[in-house]
Parts: C-alpha cells; sequence; structure tokens
C-alpha cells in the first residue's frame, strides 16, 4: 500500500478550541522550556512524526537536476521550514499542527474539460504510473531556495490519462477544504481553499511533477500529503499541496495568491531575477541553511529548457 | 540597595537575554556544529528575533511613564532610557542584518531598498528617530538641548508608530502579530492623550464651558 494508514482520532484527541487559539504562546512556552533545559527545540516535530517508506520501486530521473553548488537539503530543514498556511502562519508551525494529518482515504476529482472525468481513490490514481525521484530546486518567492529528492509523477503521463478535450486549456488545482483537518482554514488568512492553476502546456512540460514522497518517504503533511505539485521553474508558491480536485477548464483560473494580492503575485510566477517582488529584490537567494543571500537567482530557476513555453511573452508584465 | 536599583539591574539582564539566546545558538551553530540550533533559515530568524525585541522593548520603554503615573512610583523613570537604550540596541542589530542578510553589502540595492520599498522607507526612518535619541539620551545633550530636549524626544511616539508600520507592512497575509503591537502602541498612547486631559491645568486656555472664568 502506498499512503500511510493514520490511526482514527477520536474526538478527545482533537485540541479543544480555546488551546489551539493559544498555541502560539503554548510553543513559545514549550520552546522556551526547552531552550531553558539546554536543547534544541527543532528536533522535536520531525522526528516525532512517523516516517514511512515507499513501497515500490522508485526510479532515478535523468531529470533530477544536481550542479555543483545543489547540495540536496537536509530532511530536517525540508520538513520543519514551511509555508503552508492551512497548518499555520509560522514556517515551523506546519511540521507540529499537521502532525496528525489522516490522508487516507483520499479521493482525488478529475472534473471539467477532459474525456473521463472521475473520482479516483488516490491510491489507485497513482498505481498505473511508475514512481520517479527528482532533485529539485525550490525558489521560494520569499529568495530562499532548497534542493530536494521529490517522489513523484510525471503530470504529463497523468494529463495524457485522462485525454483533455479540445477546450482545455488550464489546469485548475485545488487544496482541501476541511477545518476539522486543516485547523488554519477557520481563520480568514487567505481565501479557501488554496487554489493554483497551469497552462496546459506548462501542465504537459516533462519537468512537472506530482509529488508523493521525498527522500523516497511518504510525503509528510507539513510537505502537501499525499499528493503535490511541483514546478520547478516556477516560485514554490504555485506547488499546490494537498490536492483533491484538478479541473480542466478554458480559461486562465485565478490563484490563491493573485486573489490575495495581484500586484505582488501573478498568474505565472516564473522565477526571474529581473522581476522584483514589491517588497523585496528576486536578484538574489539564500541557499538554505546559508546565512547569506549569495547564490544568484537564474532565469526559470535555472531551468532553460522551459524557455520555449514563453516566447513572445513578456515576462515582466506576465509575472 | 534601593528597591529601583534592583529593578533596574534585573531589567539590564533581562533586556539581555534575547540578545544572548540568539548568541547562544550562534554558538551551538558554528562551534559545536549543531546545524538545528537555527531554523533552516537562520538569515530570516535573526532579522525577524532583532526587529521583534526592538519593538518590544520600545513598547515596554513607553509603559514606563503610565506605570509611574499609576502607581507614583516616581523612581521608575530610571528605568526609561536605559529601556529606550535596549530597543535601539536590537533596532541596530536589526539594520545590521538587513544591511549583511538581506542585501550582502550592496549599497546600490540598499538605497533602492530604501527609495522603493515603503515599509523599509518607515524602517529606516523609525532607526534614524532612534539613533538621534540615542545619542541625546546623555545628561550633556539634555543639558544643551534644555527645552527642546522633551520636544526632540517626543518622537518616541513616531518611532513607536514607524516600527509597527514597518512590522505590518511587510508580512505577507497574517497580521496577527503586527495587530497586536498595534493595539498596544494605540492603548500606551491614548492613556497619554488621556491623562494629559485629566490633569489639564484648568486656565490653559479660555473655557466658554466656565463662564465665570471669561475674561471680564
Amino acid at each position: 500500500m502506498l499512503i500511510r494508514k493514520a490511526p482514527d482520532v477520536r474526538s478527545s484527541e482533537i485540541t479543544p478550541k480555546n488551546v489551539y487559539l493559544r498555541r502560539r504562546e503554548f510553543l513559545q512556552a514549550s520552546a522556551a522550556a526547552l531552550v531553558a533545559a539546554g536543547y534544541g527545540s527543532l528536533a522535536g516535530p520531525a522526528d516525532a512524526q512517523a516516517r514511512t517508506k515507499l513501497k515500490g520501486p522508485i526510479k532515478k530521473s535523468p531529470l533530477s537536476t544536481l550542479g555543483p553548488n545543489d547540495k540536496i537539503n537536509l530532511y530536517q530543514h525540508v520538513t520543519t521550514y514551511n509555508n503552508f498556511y492551512e497548518f499555520g502562519t509560522g514556517k515551523d508551525e506546519p511540521a507540529v499542527n499537521a502532525r496528525n494529518f489522516r490522508t487516507t482515504p483520499w479521493t482525488l476529482e478529475v472534473e471539467g474539460e477532459v474525456a473521463k472525468p472521475a473520482k479516483y481513490q488516490l491510491e489507485d490514481f497513482i498505481k498505473p504510473f511508475a514512481l520517479e525521484e527528482r532533485v529539485y530546486r525550490m525558489r521560494c518567492v520569499e529568495a530562499w531556495s532548497m534542493v530536494i529528492p521529490w517522489v513523484g509523477i510525471p503530470l504529463k503521463d497523468v494529463v495524457d490519462r485522462v485525454q483533455p478535450t479540445g477546450k482545455a486549456q488550464y489546469i485548475e488545482f485545488v487544496t482541501l477544504y476541511d477545518t476539522g483537518r486543516m485547523p488554519m482554514q477557520r481563520s480568514a488568512v487567505l481565501d479557501w481553499p488554496y487554489t493554483e492553476g497551469l497552462r496546459l502546456d506548462e501542465a504537459r512540460h516533462p519537468l512537472a511533477l506530482l509529488a508523493v514522497g521525498l527522500y523516497d518517504e511518504v510525503l509528510p503533511g507539513q510537505n502537501g500529503a499525499p499528493m503535490r505539485l511541483v514546478v520547478p521553474w516556477k516560485y514554490g508558491f504555485k506547488g499546490g499541496k494537498s490536492i483533491v480536485k484538478m479541473r480542466f477548464v478554458d480559461k486562465q483560473p485565478k490563484n490563491t495568491w493573485q486573489v490575495m494580492a495581484a500586484h505582488e503575485y501573478g498568474f505565472f510566477a516564473n522565477v526571474n531575477p529581473n522581476v522584483d517582488h514589491p517588497r523585496w529584490s528576486q536578484a538574489r537567494e539564500r541557499r538554505l541553511p546559508d546565512f547569506l543571500p549569495t547564490t544568484k537567482t537564474l532565469m526559470f530557476n535555472g531551468y532553460d529548457q522551459v524557455a520555449s513555453l514563453y516566447s513572445g511573452m513578456d515576462l515582466r508584465k506576465n509575472y | 540597595m534601593k528597591p529601583i536599583s534592583i529593578l533596574k539591574a534585573a531589567a539590564f539582564a533581562a533586556a539581555l537575554i534575547p540578545a544572548a539566546a540568539l548568541a547562544y545558538r550562534f554558538y551551538r551553530f558554528f562551534y559545536s556544529q549543531e546545524f538545528t540550533a537555527l531554523p533552516a533559515n537562520p538569515g530570516d530568524y535573526i532579522t525577524d528575533q532583532t526587529g521583534t525585541w526592538a519593538l518590544a522593548l520600545l513598547v515596554i520603554t513607553l509603559t514606563v511613564t503610565p506605570l509611574r503615573r499609576l502607581t507614583k512610583w516616581n523612581d521608575l523613570v530610571k528605568l526609561r532610557r536605559m529601556l529606550g537604550l535596549f530597543s535601539f540596541f536590537y533596532a541596530t542589530l536589526h539594520m545590521l542584518t538587513w544591511v549583511v542578510f538581506v542585501n550582502f553589502f550592496d549599497v546600490t540595492a540598499m538605497i533602492a531598498d530604501v527609495a522603493k520599498r515603503p515599509y523599509i522607507t518607515v524602517g529606516m526612518a523609525t532607526f534614524l528617530i532612534l539613533l538621534s535619541l540615542a545619542v541625546t539620551s546623555n545628561r550633556f545633550a539634555q543639558r544643551r538641548l534644555g527645552r527642546r530636549w522633551q520636544k526632540l524626544h517626543r518622537l518616541v511616539y513616531a518611532a513607536a508608530i514607524g516600527g509597527v508600520i514597518h512590522f505590518w507592512w511587510q508580512v505577507k497575509a497574517d497580521i496577527t502579530l503586527p495587530r497586536r503591537w498595534a493595539v498596544a502602541v494605540a492603548l500606551l498612547l491614548a492613556f497619554r492623550v488621556w491623562w494629559a486631559w485629566r490633569h489639564k491645568t484648568p486656565p490653559a486656555r479660555p473655557q466658554p464651558a466656565r463662564p465665570h472664568q471669561l475674561p471680564m
């Protein structure tokens, strides 16, 4: 079986709302206690989490990018420094709040302009495809980056299998919306559910991946379990997490961050050192865990093979 | 030792804790090679921590006067300069993190940052206010500036507001924290308005509501 089975959560185990709402104080207090006790507080959450090896053969992909400066990040860093607002807006919060995130059963819906709209159990959906390891740079719009060994299936193969109709131009990816399991969705910090989108030709590019794992292990909750999008030439926020729906549409869908702040986040969000975020430069990045922004950001995050997708487009306007 | 001296020593030690905690994490990271001592993005973490403590100490500095007024313990004022200087200390570290960890000494990039990005502009203005207050915080400057000293040091209110705006404008979506600081600053400023209104010296200006005070 591919997806780890988590025990059902009894209602007595769910954090009462008043405790949950004070979670920051609680976390700060416990962090302070840990520091006082003289040992690192960061090792806690991720290590406490059950880690499960993925079943089945995992092919090493030639599309992995391992340049001389692309040292794979520590598991620790990849799984404790996350932007996943559904589980909290602090970078360290998803690792704590997604610890008991249940991902079985998981239904994936493929709808819209496809030959066979259908609902799948995620396991059945993934079964026909061979798992591949893809080591990719991930460049966050916040000017930091990591190198992550994803495991997943090429999005292109999925698209071909569901057979888009001639009308399909874009795919919209919708994240789970469940305030019981994603506590931060009770707040209005984003316009839930999180949605992202790709143009169909972008989705068909060999680099685009639907990831179900990291480091040969099942994808942890904080990284977007059970399945997330990985588009390495775009800023990290384009990678919708915990996907429940893929909708094939004829018009460009709105993505969540564009809805939140259209002047800061566009639809395309290609990594581009020449187009600054209004509040910071995108010319450099910190290759974590580096302290200094000494890594020069590359056009398309160094994945030049996607350039032809955008020939003739003004990437300053289509940021 | 007088109670205020004990309190002052305790406050001094307490205000150093955040810097000491950061230094200790650095020490573990670099000398003990303990790479989990700092989060995955150490540069961001240090920027956040120093900025937060600069604002926190500024707010704590602004609580001295209300506390003094409410408790009538006038000695409390002896804490004010020290706390204000600690705020400046953390603000300086915060500004240096921007120089090193954000812009990596790139002067052109820093100038562009200040000119183009309102939250940086406000942050820099706030830092310059704190700098001018810090350099005039000694007795010599106090004597030299006379009445103008108090006027100048009222800029601390602008610095507190600037600090909150700087924080507010840089968050991506979750305004929970800056909103908390805004409430704190608003309450502390409101106290001063309320106090001034309550203790207005009666014949400050003609008051139509009290006819007997009208000029004859």
